[in-house]
């Protein structure tokens, strides 16, 4: 029915607040956390965020008449309390499935946290979920290999895989640096890995380091009779220069590259993770810039949602936390985001801070990555919180070993493989870890001075953001 | 400080990926590792290949692999068997998981002579 035009200001509730709407499955859903500036109405809030995260501007426009307005706008649905916290509440948003371009999480979050995220009326917004449909996901190529694929490519099976971040940083020529990756690999690991600051500078340029990290690769290969790869970072100023670079490492023989998705860019990522899908390379991401976005517990985005970017922009691995080493993470949060990272379907636990169900349909899942202060004492813990299908990353907890680097790398090889066997034969790892390395440790000096190295060692911070849950 | 040997000239470098760097498992071990495999609700599945060609993807199937096969002893026999036929080789006990098609499991119960 035609409707006149009325200019002037209308509040957003009277458009896009509609507490009896029902979501559609093609809907994609949105959870924000919303802390409003003092006065403002809980509904015209929420009708707000749906406005300017969809259709809406802050005053009527004549042309919104030219088109079906009601089809294409964002519905705020609900509002929740937030368990133990009154200065904010949750506000459910459904988007019409048509408001993004197909295969473009690029697109879907310049809408859902793009302008709204400024707006004066709130003082604060977190985006703490996204239900995409699976009718979105099936658009998106998502990882170029997943975990049943890189296990084969690999042929490895039933345990987690082992990984080294090479220290220092920065400062390595790339004859030294690719010393350090010999040495690892050769110990018994399966990855080395460049650090995500690690690009093309001055002292290592891009090119030095893939040839001389491929030659550690390859003779550790040849040494153990086991398949192993580096992380070559093509994380680069250009998308082009970016392509280079993985077209180098496809060259080189390597089976594995690696790209920073946040600081790189979606966009980036996504092409990237097409190429390797594309030419048979596995994909690593690291996250570098997530903790700006996600750890204030008021404003950003969570990090289950960058999870489900990463997922359907595509890549293999994706930094997880460790839950028990120096970076920050709470463990029910923790095996949220992984199971996400992981499951074909994820049902919605509030328990573990899941508001959706998710379903991924055949899309392939992606190996979470623990790295960041752990060492040998922290693997039966490890081993337990993340299975088979993750990969350990110890940097300083293979370097840091008194013998050096190969050395470290048996320990922590012989660590997992006990913990796993043990696991295996019904051992309860988190209670038995102590007893189960100690047994191991007979059979390996590696593992014995790596224990005396570093059992002192804890990192008990307390957690700054953690689930909503009521402690009143 | 300990040196850490491991070299191309010397064969005893050569590593079975999963379990490969703890010491041979022991019979009663390998029982355990069999019943974790059968309480998967996995299929066992044996391979062997001669050590030299041993970085290949495919090994040879001794038989098919014991779809639906949950008794320990059964298994364990057929590893023995599979190993008197081909005492040369390297044998490999898998555990395949039909879901996600994979195997959840995958460890060398003989080794050959490693080259």
């Amino acid at each position: 029915m035609a409707t006149t035009y009325d200019a002037g200001v209308k509040d957003y509730r009277d458009t896009y607040w509609m507490p009896d709407y029902t979501p559609k499955d093609t809907d994609l859903l949105a959870c924000f956390k919303v802390t409003p500036q003092d006065g403002v109405p809980r509904e015209e809030l929420a009708a707000a965020v749906a406005a300017e995260s969809s259709t809406g501007t802050w005053t009527t426009v004549w042309t919104d008449l030219l088109t079906d307005l009601d089809y294409y706008k964002g519905r705020a649905y609900a509002i929740e309390d937030v368990p133990g916290d009154d200065t904010c509440f949750y506000a459910f948003i459904a988007y019409p499935i048509d408001l993004f371009e197909e295969g473009s999480v690029v697109n879907v979050m310049t809408s859902l946290v793009g302008n709204v995220f400024g707006f004066k009326a709130l003082r604060a917004l977190r985006l703490e979920d996204i239900r995409f449909p699976i009718a979105y996901v099936m658009t998106c190529n998502g990882p170029p290999q997943g975990i049943q694929q890189e296990r084969d490519i690999l042929n490895k099976y039933g345990r987690p895989l082992l990984g080294c971040t090479i220290k220092p940083k920065l400062g390595l020529s790339a004859k030294n640096y690719g010393r350090a990756c010999y040495e690892g690999l050769r110990g018994g690991l399966d990855f080395t890995k460049d650090d995500e600051n690690v690009n093309s500078q001055p002292f290592m340029r891009w090119r030095a380091r893939f040839d001389f990290v491929m030659e550690a690769v390859q003779k550790a290969e040849a040494e153990t009779g086991e398949r192993k790869g580096h992380y070559l970072n093509v994380t680069a100023a250009t998308a082009d220069e970016m392509m280079k670079r993985a077209e180098y490492a496809k060259e080189l023989g390597a089976p594995i590259i690696m790209h920073d998705y946040i600081t790189g860019g979606w966009s980036a990522n996504t092409q990237l993770a097409q190429w390797c899908q594309d030419n048979g390379m596995l994909l690593h991401i690291h996250r570098a810039m997530h903790a700006v976005l996600d750890r204030n517990p008021h404003h950003g985005i969570h990090f289950r949602v960058l999870t489900k970017i990463l997922r359907l922009s595509g890549g293999d691995h994706l930094h997880s936390g460790t839950v028990v080493g120096k970076l920050e993470g709470d463990r029910e949060a923790t095996l949220g985001w992984i199971d996400l990272m992981r499951d074909s379907f994820v049902k919605e636990d509030r328990s573990r801070g899941i508001f959706f169900d998710q379903d991924w349909g055949s899309m392939p899942g992606l190996f979470p990555v623990a790295s960041g202060g752990i060492h040998v004492w922290h693997m039966p813990a490890l081993v337990s919180i993340f299975g088979d299908d993750s990969v350990l990353q110890f940097g300083g907890g293979t370097l840091g070993h008194p013998w050096g680097n190969a050395a470290g790398a048996a320990a922590n090889r012989v660590a997992v493989e006990a913990c796993v066997a043990a696991r295996n034969e019904g051992k309860e790892l988190e209670k038995e870890g102590k007893d189960i390395l100690t047994a191991a440790a007979k059979h390996s000096p590696e593992l014995g001075a790596a224990m005396e190295t570093w059992k002192e060692i804890k990192f008990e911070f307390d957690t700054v953001d953690k689930l909503d849950v009521s402690h009143r | 400080m300990q040196d850490y040997k491991s070299s191309l000239s010397d064969a005893s470098s050569r590593k079975f990926e999963t379990f490969s760097y703890l010491p041979p498992m022991t019979p009663e071990q390998t029982r355990k590792q069999i019943e974790y495999i059968v309480s998967k609700g996995w299929n066992p599945g044996i391979e062997h290949t001669e050590p030299e060609n041993a970085a290949g993807n495919y090994w040879y199937m001794w038989k098919l692999p014991m779809f639906g096969e949950t008794d320990v002893d059964a298994i364990l026999d057929e590893i023995e068997a599979c190993h008197v036929a081909h005492p040369g080789n390297h044998v490999r006990l898998l555990g395949f998981d039909n879901f996600s098609q994979s195997a959840g499991a995958a460890m060398v119960i003989h080794r050959g002579e490693t080259v």
